[in-house]
């Protein structure tokens, strides 16, 4: 078996007193999309902001394509926190698309996705922007690039955003609840761009509430309740009937958000 | 009132002007860094810059002028009177600055921040190329109002030894015997002065519309 893209190994999340993340042992496979669906509240979000290292596990191991994470276990067994630096080029494997989109309101598309390349790698402005364009491009967005946030829809910015993540080349795509901030009829636009990624192989996480999506192109479901992992695995174990009696009650709340045809 | 009075009145506005946007602009970087400080979190910057701040704020501006004008000399440090003036004005303006950016840095969403994380950025870098431009955006409008205070409060500069409008005003009212044209005319200048800056600010907030979170 290949080396997984991610692996979890007991994480643990408390935010003080209460535990939003228990014993989670998972991991996702390369070039594969992994959905992680659940009530609100389940802690998949977390677990995503986990993986992206702008949550720190209270306990437990990431690795990224087997690097070790923000911490690494000495072999007494010790968990000790990685240098800065470090941390930025394991993390450097991964790009992150958020809910709120988070473009920067200032820059243009074209400033957003190029930014990255021009202050962190220090590609010249002539070659970064055009590499920016080519990932606007990509998401159907050339036509924006002189566009700032404020000008374009919530369905262009979530495709910038993503342009923005894939500009920097990851290995893996983290997106966490991508559609959740949209009006119902611009999520169709997002949708497409994700699956286009996944057509080309891109290895992709994604907490969603698009059970339709999940089910459709999602290779592996994980299915978070109450901070535990209830179960994971292909889409045909997970969504077959007889189902697991949590994730039915759960479904259920999702009929008219296109998990209709899996009932 | 004659041309030649009104000249020197407008000789002595080089003064005023000079060193309050010297002063500015100094006081301008000092609020930067304090802000970077302070965003800082930590307690060996983060108490520093309180205690500047609550000096700064808490004590007249004609006393800081006076206090840094008689204390340089006296630990050895002689310096011309637009040197001591610029230092008190931008000193003094560098922590209402700061003050008035607080605000802007601490309404950037969190998640603009996460989104430099995550792209790489460092921490350095983020406040630089996200903070600061954003944060500046959001408070355009109360650093154009510092700037009209601290032009206005540059009459105060007139006690370390500077002419400036209102002193040169002073001084030829009571040569002249003409004090009202005189100081309707340092009023008029002091107007002028800070209309130019309040079309300015309005310019580039206009300029800006649409790029602010």
């Amino acid at each position: 078996m290949s080396l997984p893209a991610i692996a979890v190994k007991d994480l643990v999340k408390r935010f003080g007193e209460t535990t939003v993340l228990q014993d989670i042992n998972l991991e996702f496979p390369q070039g594969k999309v992994s959905c992680l669906i659940g009530p609100s509240g389940s802690g998949k979000s977390t677990l995503l902001r986990c993986l992206a290292f702008l949550e720190e596990a209270t306990s437990g191991m990431i690795t990224i394509n087997g690097e070790a994470l923000g911490f690494f276990q000495t072999p007494d067994g010790k968990r000790e926190r990685l240098p800065a630096a470090q941390i930025r080029t394991v993390r450097a494997q991964t790009g992150m698309v958020f809910q709120q989109f988070n473009l920067w309101p200032h820059m243009t598309a074209l400033g957003n996705v190029s930014e990255a390349l021009k202050t962190v790698h220090k590609v010249p402005k002539a070659e970064a922007e055009e590499r920016a364009m080519a990932q606007l491009r990509k998401v159907g967005l050339e036509n924006r690039a002189n566009h700032y946030p404020s000008q374009l829809s919530g369905g262009q910015q979530q495709r910038v955003a993503i342009a923005r993540a894939l500009a920097l080349e990851p290995k893996i795509m983290l997106f966490d609840e991508p559609t959740s901030a949209l009006d119902p009829e611009l999520t169709g636009e997002v949708l497409n761009v994700m699956r286009d990624l996944a057509a080309e192989g891109m290895t992709m996480v994604v907490v969603t509430h698009e059970i339709g999506f999940a089910a459709t192109v999602g290779q592996q479901i994980s299915f978070l309740d109450h901070g535990r992992l209830l179960f994971s695995g292909p889409p045909t174990e997970i969504f077959a009937k007889p189902r697991h009696p949590r994730l039915d009650q759960f479904l259920d709340t999702y009929l008219d958000r296109g998990a209709s045809m899996l009932v | 009132m004659t041309l030649k009075l009104f000249t020197l009145l407008l000789q002595a506005a080089i003064s005023t002007v000079g060193i309050s946007l010297v002063s500015i602009a100094i006081g301008f970087v000092i609020a930067i860094l304090l802000s970077a400080a302070r965003l800082s979190g930590k307690a060996i910057y983060v108490a520093p810059t309180q205690l500047f701040i609550s000096f700064f704020r808490g004590v007249p501006l004609l006393v800081q002028l006076l206090l840094i004008y008689t204390l340089l000399p006296v630990i050895g440090i002689n310096v011309p009177s637009v040197v001591a003036a610029i230092i008190g004005l931008s000193l003094c303006t560098a922590a209402y600055q700061a003050e008035n950016m607080r605000g802007g840095f601490e309404s950037v969403p969190k998640g603009l921040i996460e989104a430099a994380e995550v792209t790489g950025l460092n921490p350095t870098q983020t406040f630089f190329r996200i903070r600061v431009p954003i944060a500046l955006r959001l408070t355009l409008p109360a650093l154009v109002n510092e700037a009209i205070m601290i032009l206005k409060s540059s009459s105060l500069v007139s006690v370390v030894g500077i002419i400036e409008i209102t002193k040169m005003a002073q001084d030829l009212a009571s040569s002249t015997y003409l004090p009202i044209p005189i100081f309707l005319s340092a009023g008029l200048i002091y107007l002028v002065i800070n209309w130019v800056i309040a079309m300015l600010g309005r310019y580039a907030e206009k300029s800006l519309a649409g790029t602010s979170a």
